[in-house]
């Protein structure tokens, strides 16, 4: 398990490879659909986005609300897959981490290759565990939109699996052909 | 005629979305911990150690499962000689969904004009809620809280006929194959054969209730059940996705005749946050 800080550097990344285990600890920022429309609408019209996101790291969650004391709710991940609309031009303008779950479109593979940035899978569904590694939360861009609205989250040890590395690998392509088979061959050790 | 309070009711249903939320069933748990030791995947079993973690740390912590609390589909199976009083069933429910969110601090994930503004309702109503009329004098009410990444991965396909027993097969396997990582593998698959569309479609999301692993009490359904399992085992995908043995805990087939020009079938997928309580009024 290897510990890195975000924002991440040119050389971490550059050494990151899919299927790395890795404990973020730094800043990351929140953004799930809503923000991510926002924001690139706010882009295509010339306008400066509320938060500088080059080089950041962008974590695709809203969380459920903080109980008193608390600093955060659940706070797992969301399906990455509906940011594929957005990601290419936020990695384009200089986005370099994303973390989410699930697969990516050929752009936003293409855009991580390009421009040397990477994905990373947090495990769905754990948003209790994942709650544990943040640290401190705070609003710093559309409050209106409750769940939606874009944090900054100071992590520490947030576990995360590299998906997809700067060098064009990806982990849900690997890992699904290593243990595919031909049904049949599971004869007896289905659950 | 036997009484039941309106007001029962909506504190039923409030409690029982936040138990959901915050207490796995005990099926799901076991079926977890079985596949943690047969996984192949060293990677696999670190995920689903981490998930037997976090479920852990949601029961003891009230703090609910997933982030996403979901949308709350509510089962309501009414006995025809109980008599509900003070006011009526359905804003009961509505009120005991608003009720169960803000008081356990579940996130509030329902937005209005799905197609345009899309703005939050802020209490997470309205639930979906599906009503059976059924011998008896009592009210079961089921709360299954739904994510939307899971859901997102349903499908419906109206076979021709002629398609048959491997027809509907392909069709369930290839559409685990598609969700792939996207709805938070290993998964409850539920299937609806037969019906309309639209009854295909509720029976696939009742058989997710079915305790996790318990074959459909017809032979013939329960191996196919089998069958459809081995395959999407077969698949690689994994838990969450990362490759690895354990792509579904179980799946879960309901039928009911149809029409001579048709076979439907559904599939509603279900995350291995598989949440849903019941309570009997």
């Amino acid at each position: 398990m290897q510990k890195i800080t975000s924002p991440i550097s040119a050389d971490v990344i550059e050494d990151l490879l899919a299927g790395d285990q890795v404990l973020i600890s730094g800043v990351i920022f929140t953004a799930r659909d809503a923000a991510h429309k926002r924001l690139t609408e706010a882009l295509d019209r010339g306008e400066e986005p509320p938060f500088d996101f080059r080089g950041q790291t962008i974590y695709y969650m809203g969380p459920s609300p903080a109980k008193p004391g608390q600093v955060i709710g659940a706070a797992g991940p969301t399906t990455s897959g509906r940011m594929d609309t957005y990601s290419p031009g936020l990695i384009a303008s200089g986005l370099k981490g994303m973390i989410g779950k699930g697969s990516r479109s050929p752009e936003v593979k293409q855009a991580i290759e390009k421009h040397k940035a990477v994905y990373f899978a947090a495990i769905g569904g754990a948003g209790a565990l994942i709650a544990r590694s943040i640290k401190k939360a705070e609003v710093v861009a559309y409050e209106d939109l409750g769940a939606e609205a874009i944090m900054r989250l100071e992590v520490e040890d947030f576990p995360a699996t590299v998906v997809n590395d700067a060098r064009g690998g990806d982990l849900y392509e690997e890992g699904m052909a290593k243990y595919r088979r031909k049904a049949g061959e599971t004869k007896g050790d289905e659950l | 005629m036997r009484e039941i309070s309106v007001t029962d009711i909506a504190n039923t249903v409030a409690r029982l979305c936040q138990e959901a939320n915050f207490d796995l069933g005990a099926d799901v748990l076991d079926s977890l911990k079985q596949a943690r030791g047969k996984e192949e995947s060293p990677l696999g079993q670190q995920v689903l150690d981490q998930i037997l973690e976090n479920d852990s740390i949601a029961t003891n912590e009230r703090i609910p499962i997933c982030q996403d609390c979901g949308t709350a589909v509510v089962f309501l199976e009414v006995g025809q000689d109980a008599h509900i009083i003070g006011g009526d069933l359905y804003t009961a429910v509505q009120e005991g969904v608003r009720q169960g969110y803000k008081e356990g601090y579940l996130r509030k994930s329902i937005v209005g004009q799905p197609f345009s503004a899309r703005v939050n309702t802020k209490d997470n109503t309205p639930a979906m809620i599906h009503l059976d009329m059924v011998p008896g004098n009592r009210l079961k009410i089921t709360v299954m809280p739904k994510g939307g990444g899971s859901e997102n991965m349903s499908r419906l396909h109206m076979l021709t006929p002629a398609k048959g027993r491997q027809g509907v097969i392909d069709f369930v396997v290839n559409s685990v194959a598609e969700a792939g990582s996207n709805p938070c593998p290993p998964l409850i698959v539920g299937v609806g054969i037969g019906g309309m569309a639209d009854k295909a479609m509720i029976l696939a999301k009742k058989a997710l209730l079915r305790r996790v692993g318990e074959p459909n009490p017809d032979p013939e359904v329960a191996e196919l059940e089998r069958e459809i399992l081995e395959h999407v085992n077969s698949l690689g995908i994994g838990p969450e996705g990362f490759g690895g043995r354990t792509t579904a805990l179980a799946v879960h087939a309901e039928v009911f005749p149809t029409h001579i020009a048709m076979l439907p079938v559904a599939v509603n997928l279900q995350c291995h946050a598989a949440r849903h309580k019941e309570a009997v009024l």
